[in-house]
Protein backbone atom coordinates (compact mmCIF):
# COMPACT_ATOMS: atom_id res chain seq x y z
CA UNK A 1 0.00 0.00 0.00
CA UNK A 2 1.37 3.29 -1.03
CA UNK A 3 0.24 7.14 -0.19
CA UNK A 4 1.52 9.96 -1.09
CA UNK A 5 0.67 13.81 -0.44
CA UNK A 6 1.26 16.99 1.36
CA UNK A 7 2.13 17.41 5.01
CA UNK A 8 -0.46 19.99 7.16
CA UNK A 9 1.56 19.92 10.28
CA UNK A 10 -0.19 20.39 13.98
CA UNK A 11 1.28 20.28 17.30
CA UNK A 12 0.98 18.30 20.36
CA UNK A 13 -2.66 16.86 22.22
CA UNK A 14 -4.66 17.12 18.94
CA UNK A 15 -8.16 16.42 20.94
CA UNK A 16 -11.20 14.94 19.37
CA UNK A 17 -13.08 17.78 20.07
CA UNK A 18 -10.35 20.07 17.41
CA UNK A 19 -10.55 17.01 14.81
CA UNK A 20 -14.63 17.83 14.96
CA UNK A 21 -16.56 19.78 17.63
CA UNK A 22 -19.36 18.06 19.61
CA UNK A 23 -21.15 21.04 18.39
CA UNK A 24 -21.38 19.73 14.98
CA UNK A 25 -21.43 16.13 15.53
CA UNK A 26 -24.46 15.54 17.40
CA UNK A 27 -26.71 17.00 14.57
CA UNK A 28 -26.02 14.35 11.75
CA UNK A 29 -24.76 11.14 10.38
CA UNK A 30 -24.06 12.72 6.54
CA UNK A 31 -20.16 12.20 7.04
CA UNK A 32 -19.47 15.09 4.05
CA UNK A 33 -21.34 18.01 5.73
CA UNK A 34 -19.06 16.92 8.96
CA UNK A 35 -15.83 16.79 7.18
CA UNK A 36 -16.40 20.62 6.11
CA UNK A 37 -16.03 21.06 9.94
CA UNK A 38 -12.52 19.15 10.16
CA UNK A 39 -10.03 20.44 12.56
CA UNK A 40 -11.94 24.46 12.20
CA UNK A 41 -11.27 25.34 15.75
CA UNK A 42 -7.42 24.85 14.71
CA UNK A 43 -7.54 26.34 11.10
CA UNK A 44 -10.73 27.56 10.26
CA UNK A 45 -9.79 27.36 6.42
CA UNK A 46 -8.47 23.85 6.84
CA UNK A 47 -11.18 21.87 4.44
CA UNK A 48 -10.59 24.35 1.80
CA UNK A 49 -6.95 23.91 1.98
CA UNK A 50 -6.51 20.45 1.73
CA UNK A 51 -6.06 18.43 -1.61
CA UNK A 52 -7.18 14.30 -2.03
CA UNK A 53 -4.58 12.53 -0.54
CA UNK A 54 -2.89 14.72 1.78
CA UNK A 55 -1.45 14.20 5.14
CA UNK A 56 -2.49 15.42 8.82
CA UNK A 57 0.87 15.30 10.32
CA UNK A 58 1.48 16.25 14.19
CA UNK A 59 3.13 15.15 17.38
CA UNK A 60 2.03 13.12 20.85
CA UNK A 61 -1.43 12.13 21.59
CA UNK A 62 -2.86 12.85 18.13
CA UNK A 63 -7.01 11.99 19.03
CA UNK A 64 -7.08 12.39 22.58
CA UNK A 65 -10.58 12.65 24.21
CA UNK A 66 -13.59 11.55 23.89
CA UNK A 67 -14.82 8.31 21.46
CA UNK A 68 -16.56 9.36 18.47
CA UNK A 69 -15.76 8.10 15.58
CA UNK A 70 -17.34 10.83 13.81
CA UNK A 71 -12.87 12.54 14.06
CA UNK A 72 -11.94 9.38 11.96
CA UNK A 73 -14.39 9.76 9.76
CA UNK A 74 -14.40 12.95 8.90
CA UNK A 75 -10.81 13.07 8.21
CA UNK A 76 -11.79 10.40 5.75
CA UNK A 77 -14.41 12.06 4.22
CA UNK A 78 -11.72 15.51 3.56
CA UNK A 79 -10.07 12.70 1.37
CA UNK A 80 -7.18 12.95 3.53
CA UNK A 81 -4.77 9.92 2.65
CA UNK A 82 -3.75 9.38 6.46
CA UNK A 83 -2.71 10.96 9.65
CA UNK A 84 1.02 10.65 10.87
CA UNK A 85 2.07 11.43 14.52
CA UNK A 86 4.66 10.76 16.96
CA UNK A 87 2.11 8.89 19.01
CA UNK A 88 -1.67 8.21 18.98
CA UNK A 89 -4.38 8.20 21.89
CA UNK A 90 -6.10 4.72 22.21
CA UNK A 91 -9.40 5.12 21.41
CA UNK A 92 -8.99 6.88 18.46
CA UNK A 93 -6.30 4.52 17.11
CA UNK A 94 -8.81 1.46 17.44
CA UNK A 95 -11.31 3.60 15.46
CA UNK A 96 -9.40 4.88 12.86
CA UNK A 97 -8.03 1.01 12.07
CA UNK A 98 -12.10 0.31 12.34
CA UNK A 99 -13.00 2.57 10.19
CA UNK A 100 -9.81 1.89 7.37
CA UNK A 101 -8.26 5.13 7.73
CA UNK A 102 -4.53 4.34 7.65
CA UNK A 103 -2.56 5.92 11.06
CA UNK A 104 1.64 6.10 10.62
CA UNK A 105 3.29 6.22 13.79
CA UNK A 106 6.56 7.74 13.38
CA UNK A 107 9.26 10.58 14.27
CA UNK A 108 7.48 13.49 12.93
CA UNK A 109 10.14 16.36 13.96
CA UNK A 110 11.64 16.18 10.56
CA UNK A 111 8.43 16.88 8.56
CA UNK A 112 7.48 20.36 7.79
CA UNK A 113 4.30 21.95 6.85
CA UNK A 114 3.64 21.43 2.76
CA UNK A 115 6.41 18.82 2.31
CA UNK A 116 6.06 16.13 -0.46
CA UNK A 117 5.60 13.12 1.76
CA UNK A 118 5.53 9.28 0.19
CA UNK A 119 4.71 6.23 2.24
CA UNK A 120 5.39 2.74 2.09
CA UNK A 121 3.21 0.61 4.54
CA UNK A 122 4.69 -2.39 3.39
CA UNK A 123 8.58 -1.33 3.80
CA UNK A 124 7.91 0.34 6.49
CA UNK A 125 9.02 3.96 5.56
CA UNK A 126 8.07 7.50 4.80
CA UNK A 127 9.83 9.06 2.58
CA UNK A 128 9.89 13.16 2.84
CA UNK A 129 10.53 13.70 -0.53
CA UNK A 130 10.99 17.96 -0.27
CA UNK A 131 14.27 16.97 1.97
CA UNK A 132 15.18 13.67 0.93
CA UNK A 133 14.93 12.60 4.68
CA UNK A 134 13.78 8.84 4.77
CA UNK A 135 11.82 8.11 7.98
CA UNK A 136 10.84 4.61 9.97
CA UNK A 137 7.61 3.53 10.68
CA UNK A 138 6.37 1.62 13.61
CA UNK A 139 4.84 -1.53 12.10
CA UNK A 140 1.05 -2.39 13.07
CA UNK A 141 0.10 -5.82 14.94
CA UNK A 142 -1.11 -8.22 12.51
CA UNK A 143 -4.65 -8.08 13.94
CA UNK A 144 -4.79 -4.80 12.59
CA UNK A 145 -3.23 -4.59 9.85
CA UNK A 146 -5.49 -7.39 8.79
CA UNK A 147 -8.89 -5.31 9.51
CA UNK A 148 -7.15 -2.24 8.29
CA UNK A 149 -6.46 -3.95 4.57
CA UNK A 150 -10.07 -5.74 4.45
CA UNK A 151 -10.92 -1.75 4.61
CA UNK A 152 -12.11 -1.65 8.16
CA UNK A 153 -14.28 -3.64 10.70
CA UNK A 154 -17.22 -3.41 8.78
CA UNK A 155 -16.10 -5.16 5.96
CA UNK A 156 -14.37 -7.99 8.31
CA UNK A 157 -17.88 -8.40 9.77
CA UNK A 158 -19.41 -8.72 6.33
CA UNK A 159 -17.11 -11.24 5.29
CA UNK A 160 -16.76 -13.63 8.52
CA UNK A 161 -20.12 -12.30 10.33
CA UNK A 162 -17.69 -12.25 13.54
CA UNK A 163 -14.08 -11.51 14.61
CA UNK A 164 -12.10 -13.88 12.34
CA UNK A 165 -8.25 -14.24 12.31
CA UNK A 166 -6.24 -17.65 11.82
CA UNK B 1 4.91 -14.64 37.58
CA UNK B 2 2.05 -12.70 39.12
CA UNK B 3 -0.87 -10.73 36.88
CA UNK B 4 -2.37 -7.06 37.62
CA UNK B 5 -6.12 -6.90 37.58
CA UNK B 6 -6.21 -6.10 34.03
CA UNK B 7 -3.91 -9.14 32.92
CA UNK B 8 -6.33 -11.58 34.97
CA UNK B 9 -9.59 -9.89 33.57
CA UNK B 10 -8.69 -10.43 30.09
CA UNK B 11 -7.07 -13.44 30.97
CA UNK B 12 -10.25 -15.32 32.38
CA UNK B 13 -12.93 -13.53 29.72
CA UNK B 14 -10.10 -14.41 26.61
CA UNK B 15 -9.59 -17.92 28.29
CA UNK B 16 -6.08 -17.38 27.80
CA UNK B 17 -2.97 -16.93 29.63
CA UNK B 18 -2.88 -12.90 28.33
CA UNK B 19 0.38 -11.04 29.57
CA UNK B 20 0.72 -7.28 28.39
CA UNK B 21 0.98 -6.32 25.20
CA UNK B 22 -0.61 -9.84 24.10
CA UNK B 23 -3.59 -9.28 22.00
CA UNK B 24 -6.99 -10.96 22.45
CA UNK B 25 -10.13 -11.71 21.70
CA UNK B 26 -12.15 -11.79 25.01
CA UNK B 27 -15.81 -12.29 26.30
CA UNK B 28 -18.03 -9.09 27.31
CA UNK B 29 -20.09 -8.88 29.80
CA UNK B 30 -21.76 -5.78 29.35
CA UNK B 31 -22.15 -3.22 26.28
CA UNK B 32 -23.06 0.19 26.36
CA UNK B 33 -23.78 3.54 23.47
CA UNK B 34 -25.04 6.88 23.87
CA UNK B 35 -26.45 9.31 21.81
CA UNK B 36 -23.40 10.56 20.75
CA UNK B 37 -22.43 7.37 19.47
CA UNK B 38 -25.39 4.84 19.10
CA UNK B 39 -27.02 5.72 15.72
CA UNK B 40 -23.76 5.56 13.98
CA UNK B 41 -22.94 1.73 15.43
CA UNK B 42 -26.65 1.15 14.79
CA UNK B 43 -25.35 2.33 11.29
CA UNK B 44 -22.36 -0.15 11.25
CA UNK B 45 -24.70 -3.01 12.59
CA UNK B 46 -26.68 -2.62 9.54
CA UNK B 47 -23.90 -2.08 7.00
CA UNK B 48 -22.25 -5.52 9.02
CA UNK B 49 -25.45 -6.87 7.78
CA UNK B 50 -26.41 -8.51 11.20
CA UNK B 51 -30.11 -8.70 11.87
CA UNK B 52 -29.92 -9.82 16.17
CA UNK B 53 -27.43 -8.29 19.05
CA UNK B 54 -25.88 -11.10 20.99
CA UNK B 55 -28.12 -10.81 24.67
CA UNK B 56 -30.21 -7.93 24.75
CA UNK B 57 -30.19 -8.53 28.51
CA UNK B 58 -26.06 -7.47 28.21
CA UNK B 59 -26.74 -3.93 26.57
CA UNK B 60 -27.79 -0.74 27.12
CA UNK B 61 -28.29 2.29 24.92
CA UNK B 62 -28.69 5.86 27.07
CA UNK B 63 -29.86 9.00 25.58
CA UNK B 64 -27.77 11.71 27.20
CA UNK B 65 -25.52 14.23 25.52
CA UNK B 66 -28.43 15.77 24.34
CA UNK B 67 -31.35 15.26 26.15
CA UNK B 68 -34.15 16.30 25.40
CA UNK B 69 -33.09 16.96 22.13
CA UNK B 70 -32.44 20.79 20.92
CA UNK B 71 -32.47 20.21 17.08
CA UNK B 72 -34.45 18.54 14.63
CA UNK B 73 -31.62 16.12 13.22
CA UNK B 74 -30.59 15.10 17.27
CA UNK B 75 -34.56 14.71 17.35
CA UNK B 76 -34.06 11.86 14.22
CA UNK B 77 -30.93 10.02 15.67
CA UNK B 78 -32.86 9.91 18.94
CA UNK B 79 -35.65 8.12 16.93
CA UNK B 80 -33.69 5.72 15.12
CA UNK B 81 -32.08 4.31 18.45
CA UNK B 82 -35.87 4.20 20.35
CA UNK B 83 -36.34 2.40 16.98
CA UNK B 84 -33.31 -0.02 17.09
CA UNK B 85 -33.96 -1.09 20.76
CA UNK B 86 -37.56 -1.67 21.22
CA UNK B 87 -36.90 -4.04 18.18
CA UNK B 88 -33.87 -5.80 19.68
CA UNK B 89 -35.03 -5.84 23.40
CA UNK B 90 -32.15 -4.45 24.96
CA UNK B 91 -31.82 -1.95 28.19
CA UNK B 92 -33.03 1.64 27.05
CA UNK B 93 -32.44 4.25 28.89
CA UNK B 94 -34.52 7.89 27.79
CA UNK B 95 -34.06 11.40 28.07
CA UNK B 96 -34.14 12.88 31.89
CA UNK B 97 -33.39 8.72 33.20
CA UNK B 98 -29.44 10.38 33.98
CA UNK B 99 -25.61 10.24 32.20
CA UNK B 100 -24.55 6.58 30.89
CA UNK B 101 -22.09 6.27 33.50
CA UNK B 102 -23.91 6.66 36.53
CA UNK B 103 -27.02 4.63 35.07
CA UNK B 104 -24.86 1.64 34.08
CA UNK B 105 -23.41 0.90 37.76
CA UNK B 106 -26.36 2.25 39.42
CA UNK B 107 -28.63 0.23 37.56
CA UNK B 108 -26.67 -3.05 38.47
CA UNK B 109 -25.35 -3.72 34.78
CA UNK B 110 -21.52 -3.55 36.44
CA UNK B 111 -20.21 -5.52 38.66
CA UNK B 112 -16.36 -6.56 39.96
CA UNK B 113 -14.48 -8.43 37.48
CA UNK B 114 -16.73 -7.79 34.65
CA UNK B 115 -15.28 -6.66 31.20
CA UNK B 116 -17.18 -4.10 29.60
CA UNK B 117 -16.90 -1.71 26.70
CA UNK B 118 -19.00 1.88 26.26
CA UNK B 119 -18.80 3.65 22.95
CA UNK B 120 -17.58 6.78 25.24
CA UNK B 121 -14.09 7.43 26.41
CA UNK B 122 -15.35 8.14 30.08
CA UNK B 123 -16.77 3.86 30.21
CA UNK B 124 -13.29 4.03 32.43
CA UNK B 125 -15.61 5.12 35.24
CA UNK B 126 -16.43 1.76 36.56
CA UNK B 127 -13.33 0.44 37.40
CA UNK B 128 -13.83 1.96 40.70
CA UNK B 129 -15.86 -0.86 41.26
CA UNK B 130 -13.44 -3.07 39.68
CA UNK B 131 -14.30 -3.76 36.46
CA UNK B 132 -12.34 -3.39 33.48
CA UNK B 133 -14.37 -0.97 31.45
CA UNK B 134 -12.84 1.07 28.60
CA UNK B 135 -14.13 3.21 25.93
CA UNK B 136 -14.38 2.33 22.06
CA UNK B 137 -16.03 3.66 18.92
CA UNK B 138 -19.25 3.07 16.98
CA UNK B 139 -17.45 0.62 15.32
CA UNK B 140 -16.06 -1.33 17.82
CA UNK B 141 -20.04 -1.02 19.43
CA UNK B 142 -21.83 -2.76 16.39
CA UNK B 143 -18.99 -5.67 16.36
CA UNK B 144 -19.40 -6.10 20.05
CA UNK B 145 -22.89 -6.20 20.55
CA UNK B 146 -23.60 -8.13 17.32
CA UNK B 147 -20.74 -10.61 18.40
CA UNK B 148 -20.63 -10.18 22.20
CA UNK B 149 -16.73 -10.23 21.84
CA UNK B 150 -14.34 -7.44 21.28
CA UNK B 151 -10.37 -7.64 20.01
CA UNK B 152 -7.98 -6.01 23.22
CA UNK B 153 -4.39 -4.83 23.42
CA UNK B 154 -3.45 -6.48 26.89
CA UNK B 155 -2.46 -3.19 28.48
CA UNK B 156 0.31 -2.81 30.58
CA UNK B 157 -0.37 -1.08 34.29
CA UNK B 158 0.83 2.33 36.05
CA UNK B 159 0.25 2.11 39.73
CA UNK B 160 -0.46 4.71 41.75
CA UNK B 161 -0.40 4.00 45.62
CA UNK B 162 -1.87 7.08 47.13
CA UNK B 163 -1.08 7.57 51.09
CA UNK B 164 -2.00 10.13 53.49
CA UNK B 165 -5.83 11.31 54.13
CA UNK B 166 -7.33 14.06 52.36
CA UNK B 167 -7.74 17.46 54.03
CA UNK B 168 -10.93 18.94 55.11
CA UNK B 169 -12.19 20.75 51.67
CA UNK B 170 -10.28 18.46 49.56
CA UNK B 171 -11.96 15.84 47.08
CA UNK B 172 -11.36 12.77 45.27
CA UNK B 173 -11.63 15.29 42.13
CA UNK B 174 -8.91 17.39 43.62
CA UNK B 175 -6.87 14.14 43.55
CA UNK B 176 -6.94 13.10 40.14
CA UNK B 177 -7.03 16.80 39.08
CA UNK B 178 -3.42 16.38 41.17
CA UNK B 179 -2.31 13.31 39.70
CA UNK B 180 -3.05 13.94 35.82
CA UNK B 181 -0.92 17.43 36.12
CA UNK B 182 1.43 15.49 37.36
CA UNK B 183 1.68 12.28 34.43
CA UNK B 184 0.26 14.53 31.89
CA UNK B 185 -2.44 14.14 29.41
CA UNK B 186 -0.71 10.88 27.76
CA UNK B 187 1.04 9.83 30.60
CA UNK B 188 -1.05 6.52 30.95
CA UNK B 189 -1.62 6.19 27.13
CA UNK B 190 -2.58 2.34 26.26
CA UNK B 191 -1.96 1.62 29.90
CA UNK B 192 -4.57 0.53 33.04
CA UNK B 193 -4.22 2.69 35.56
CA UNK B 194 -4.47 1.10 38.76
CA UNK B 195 -5.24 3.33 42.24
CA UNK B 196 -4.84 2.14 45.40
CA UNK B 197 -3.62 3.06 49.08
CA UNK B 198 -5.10 4.49 52.15
CA UNK B 199 -6.49 7.28 50.30
CA UNK B 200 -8.32 5.44 48.06
CA UNK B 201 -9.86 3.02 50.84
CA UNK B 202 -10.91 6.04 52.65
CA UNK B 203 -13.49 6.88 49.80
CA UNK B 204 -17.17 6.51 49.46
CA UNK B 205 -17.58 4.03 46.32
CA UNK B 206 -19.07 7.85 45.05
CA UNK B 207 -15.69 9.40 45.69
CA UNK B 208 -14.11 6.71 43.69
CA UNK B 209 -16.07 7.11 40.90
CA UNK B 210 -14.81 10.50 39.94
CA UNK B 211 -11.32 9.27 39.81
CA UNK B 212 -11.64 6.23 37.57
CA UNK B 213 -13.91 8.38 35.37
CA UNK B 214 -10.61 10.90 34.61
CA UNK B 215 -8.29 8.08 34.29
CA UNK B 216 -8.85 8.51 30.27
CA UNK B 217 -7.72 12.06 30.71
CA UNK B 218 -4.12 10.56 31.63
CA UNK B 219 -4.61 8.74 28.54
CA UNK B 220 -5.39 5.21 30.03
CA UNK B 221 -7.60 2.46 29.00
CA UNK B 222 -9.25 1.76 32.02
CA UNK B 223 -8.89 3.29 35.85
CA UNK B 224 -8.99 -0.05 38.12
CA UNK B 225 -9.40 -0.25 41.80
CA UNK B 226 -9.60 -3.16 44.02
CA UNK B 227 -13.14 -4.70 45.42
CA UNK B 228 -12.50 -3.99 49.31
CA UNK B 229 -16.29 -3.71 51.68
CA UNK B 230 -17.13 -0.72 50.56
CA UNK B 231 -17.12 -1.81 46.99
CA UNK B 232 -18.94 -5.49 48.04
CA UNK B 233 -21.88 -3.51 50.10
CA UNK B 234 -21.96 -0.96 47.10
CA UNK B 235 -22.82 -3.40 44.33
CA UNK B 236 -25.02 -5.63 46.39
CA UNK B 237 -27.54 -2.72 46.44
CA UNK B 238 -27.34 -2.10 43.48
CA UNK B 239 -27.14 -5.73 41.25
CA UNK B 240 -28.36 -9.11 41.77
CA UNK B 241 -25.65 -10.14 39.59
CA UNK B 242 -23.03 -12.62 41.15
CA UNK B 243 -19.54 -11.85 40.91
CA UNK B 244 -15.75 -12.77 42.16
CA UNK B 245 -13.77 -9.56 42.45
CA UNK B 246 -9.91 -9.34 41.10
CA UNK B 247 -7.07 -8.03 42.51
CA UNK B 248 -3.55 -8.02 41.18
CA UNK B 249 -0.72 -11.04 42.72
CA UNK B 250 2.08 -9.43 44.73
CA UNK B 251 4.40 -9.95 42.59
CA UNK B 252 2.65 -8.49 39.67
CA UNK B 253 4.47 -6.51 36.77
CA UNK B 254 4.05 -3.01 36.57
CA UNK B 255 5.52 -0.52 33.39
CA UNK B 256 5.70 2.39 35.90
CA UNK B 257 4.71 2.82 40.13
CA UNK B 258 4.22 6.23 41.81
CA UNK B 259 3.43 6.71 45.03
CA UNK B 260 2.30 10.33 47.07
CA UNK B 261 1.59 11.34 50.17
CA UNK B 262 -2.01 13.34 49.69
CA UNK B 263 -2.09 14.74 53.10
CA UNK B 264 -0.60 18.43 52.58
CA UNK B 265 -2.66 18.29 49.06
CA UNK B 266 -4.76 21.78 48.84
CA UNK B 267 -7.74 22.29 46.14
CA UNK B 268 -6.78 21.92 42.61
CA UNK B 269 -7.74 23.45 39.27
CA UNK B 270 -7.18 22.71 35.61
CA UNK B 271 -6.88 25.91 33.29
CA UNK B 272 -7.90 26.35 30.04
CA UNK B 273 -7.44 24.49 27.64
CA UNK B 274 -5.70 21.24 28.67
CA UNK B 275 -6.94 19.06 31.74
CA UNK B 276 -3.39 18.27 32.60
CA UNK B 277 -2.96 22.24 33.31
CA UNK B 278 -3.36 22.01 36.76
CA UNK B 279 -2.10 24.33 39.71
CA UNK B 280 -2.90 24.13 43.06
CA UNK B 281 -5.74 26.76 44.36
CA UNK B 282 -3.08 29.39 46.09
CA UNK B 283 -1.34 29.52 43.00
CA UNK B 284 -4.06 30.50 40.38
CA UNK B 285 -4.45 34.37 40.84
CA UNK B 286 -7.62 36.19 40.55
CA UNK B 287 -9.95 34.57 38.12
CA UNK B 288 -13.59 35.99 37.50
CA UNK B 289 -15.98 33.10 36.84
CA UNK B 290 -19.34 34.08 34.94
CA UNK B 291 -20.95 30.58 35.30
CA UNK B 292 -20.72 27.60 37.24
CA UNK B 293 -21.91 23.49 36.18
CA UNK B 294 -22.03 21.67 38.99
CA UNK B 295 -22.99 17.72 37.86
CA UNK B 296 -21.73 15.41 35.27
CA UNK B 297 -20.29 11.79 34.86
CA UNK B 298 -17.64 13.03 37.34
CA UNK B 299 -19.44 14.97 39.62
CA UNK B 300 -22.85 14.75 39.67
CA UNK B 301 -23.51 12.24 42.44
CA UNK B 302 -25.46 12.44 46.10
CA UNK B 303 -21.85 13.40 47.56
CA UNK B 304 -20.88 15.89 45.18
CA UNK B 305 -24.63 17.26 45.51
CA UNK B 306 -24.25 16.98 49.41
CA UNK B 307 -20.97 18.31 49.38
CA UNK B 308 -21.87 21.60 47.15
CA UNK B 309 -25.30 22.12 48.79
CA UNK B 310 -23.31 22.80 52.16
CA UNK B 311 -21.21 25.69 50.79
CA UNK B 312 -24.53 26.69 48.64
CA UNK B 313 -26.78 26.82 52.26
CA UNK B 314 -27.83 29.88 52.97
CA UNK B 315 -25.72 32.03 50.67
CA UNK B 316 -26.89 33.61 47.14
CA UNK B 317 -24.99 33.25 43.88
CA UNK B 318 -23.30 36.42 42.98
CA UNK B 319 -25.04 38.71 40.54
CA UNK B 320 -22.21 38.40 38.55
CA UNK B 321 -22.22 34.69 37.34
CA UNK B 322 -24.95 31.70 36.92
CA UNK B 323 -24.69 28.21 38.35
CA UNK B 324 -26.38 25.14 36.33
CA UNK B 325 -26.96 22.17 38.39
CA UNK B 326 -27.23 18.84 36.46
CA UNK B 327 -27.75 15.88 38.77
CA UNK B 328 -26.40 12.39 37.20
CA UNK B 329 -29.42 10.51 37.24
CA UNK B 330 -33.27 10.66 37.98
CA UNK B 331 -32.71 8.28 40.94
CA UNK B 332 -30.03 10.96 42.18
CA UNK B 333 -32.56 13.82 41.75
CA UNK B 334 -35.35 12.51 43.59
CA UNK B 335 -32.97 11.56 46.52
CA UNK B 336 -31.63 15.05 46.37
CA UNK B 337 -35.28 16.74 46.40
CA UNK B 338 -36.17 14.39 49.82
CA UNK B 339 -32.78 15.50 51.10
CA UNK B 340 -33.70 19.19 50.17
CA UNK B 341 -30.78 19.29 48.29
CA UNK B 342 -32.67 21.28 45.19
CA UNK B 343 -34.45 23.23 46.72
CA UNK B 344 -30.83 24.95 48.48
CA UNK B 345 -29.76 25.27 44.94
CA UNK B 346 -32.61 26.91 43.16
CA UNK B 347 -33.17 29.54 47.14
CA UNK B 348 -29.27 30.27 45.89
CA UNK B 349 -30.18 30.82 42.51
CA UNK B 350 -28.93 28.01 40.21
CA UNK B 351 -30.55 26.58 37.65
CA UNK B 352 -31.43 22.94 37.93
CA UNK B 353 -31.37 21.19 34.44
CA UNK B 354 -32.63 17.40 33.34
CA UNK B 355 -30.40 14.56 35.05
CA UNK B 356 -27.88 14.14 31.93
CA UNK B 357 -24.69 15.23 30.53
CA UNK B 358 -26.35 19.25 31.11
CA UNK B 359 -23.77 21.82 29.82
CA UNK B 360 -21.27 19.36 29.74
CA UNK B 361 -20.41 18.95 26.01
CA UNK B 362 -21.82 22.18 24.21
CA UNK B 363 -24.73 20.47 22.46
CA UNK B 364 -27.18 22.46 24.66
CA UNK B 365 -28.31 23.57 28.48
CA UNK B 366 -25.87 26.36 28.92
CA UNK B 367 -23.13 27.25 25.98
CA UNK B 368 -20.73 30.20 27.60
CA UNK B 369 -20.49 33.20 25.37
CA UNK B 370 -17.35 34.42 24.21
CA UNK B 371 -14.38 35.37 26.57
CA UNK B 372 -16.67 33.96 29.71
CA UNK B 373 -14.98 31.85 31.97
CA UNK B 374 -16.46 28.64 33.12
CA UNK B 375 -16.08 26.69 36.20
CA UNK B 376 -17.19 22.84 36.48
CA UNK B 377 -16.86 19.82 37.86
CA UNK B 378 -16.73 18.19 34.44
CA UNK B 379 -13.73 16.48 33.67
CA UNK B 380 -12.64 18.18 29.92
CA UNK B 381 -12.30 21.84 29.48
CA UNK B 382 -10.66 21.52 25.76
CA UNK B 383 -11.24 25.12 23.71
CA UNK B 384 -15.04 24.60 22.71
CA UNK B 385 -15.63 22.09 24.66
CA UNK B 386 -19.03 23.78 26.01
CA UNK B 387 -19.92 24.64 22.47
CA UNK B 388 -17.94 27.91 22.15
CA UNK B 389 -14.39 28.19 21.28
CA UNK B 390 -13.53 31.30 23.04
CA UNK B 391 -14.72 30.93 26.19
CA UNK B 392 -12.45 29.26 28.90
CA UNK B 393 -12.61 26.45 30.95
CA UNK B 394 -11.50 25.79 34.73
CA UNK B 395 -12.06 22.26 36.19
CA UNK B 396 -12.77 21.58 40.12
CA UNK B 397 -14.52 20.23 42.52
CA UNK B 398 -17.81 20.71 43.41
CA UNK B 399 -16.92 22.72 46.42
CA UNK B 400 -14.99 24.66 44.63
CA UNK B 401 -17.25 25.36 41.96
CA UNK B 402 -20.11 26.55 44.78
CA UNK B 403 -17.51 28.32 46.58
CA UNK B 404 -16.66 30.51 43.03
CA UNK B 405 -20.01 30.97 42.16
CA UNK B 406 -20.85 32.59 45.24
CA UNK B 407 -18.24 34.76 45.45
CA UNK B 408 -17.82 35.63 41.33
CA UNK B 409 -14.56 34.53 41.17
CA UNK B 410 -12.43 30.98 41.56
CA UNK B 411 -12.55 30.99 45.26
CA UNK B 412 -10.84 28.41 47.50
CA UNK B 413 -13.75 26.20 49.24
CA UNK B 414 -11.95 26.02 52.39
CA UNK B 415 -13.15 29.77 53.31
CA UNK B 416 -16.42 29.37 52.88
CA UNK B 417 -16.59 25.80 55.31
CA UNK B 418 -15.57 26.88 58.55
S1 LIG C 1 -21.27 14.10 31.30
FE1 LIG C 1 -19.81 14.93 29.84
S2 LIG C 1 -18.04 13.59 29.94
FE2 LIG C 1 -19.74 12.53 30.94
S3 LIG C 1 -20.63 11.23 29.36
FE3 LIG C 1 -21.74 13.19 29.33
S4 LIG C 1 -20.68 14.47 27.82
FE4 LIG C 1 -19.33 12.76 28.35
Amino acid sequence: MKLAGKCHKFGNDVNTDYIISGRHKFKTLDMKELAKHVMEDLDPEFYNKVSTGDFIVAGTNFGCGSSREQAPLAIINADIGAVIAKSFARIFYRNCINTGLPLIECDTDQINPGDELEIDLDQGTLLNKTTGAVIAITPLPPVMLKILSEGGLVEHFKKYGTFHFD
Amino acid sequence: MGKTIAEKILSQKSGRDAKANDIVIADLDFVMGQDGTSPLAIKAFQEMQASKVFDPARIAMVIDHSAPSPLEGVSELHRQMRVFAREQQINFYDIGDGVCHQLVPEQGHVVPGDLVIGADSHTCTYGAINALSTGVGSTDLAAGIISGKLWFKVPETFKFILNGKLGEGVYSKDLILFLIGEVTADGATYMAAEYCGEAISDLSVDARFTISNMAIEMGAKCGLMEADDKTIEWVKKHSRKEFVPVSADADAVYAKVKEYDVSSLEPQIARPHTVDNVVGISQLGEVPIQQGVIGTCTNGRMEDLRIAARILKGRKINKEARLIVAPASRQIMIEAMREGLIETFIQAGAAVVTPGCGPCVGTHNGVPSDGENVISTANRNFKGRMGNNKAFIYLGSPATVAASVINGRITDPRQLLS
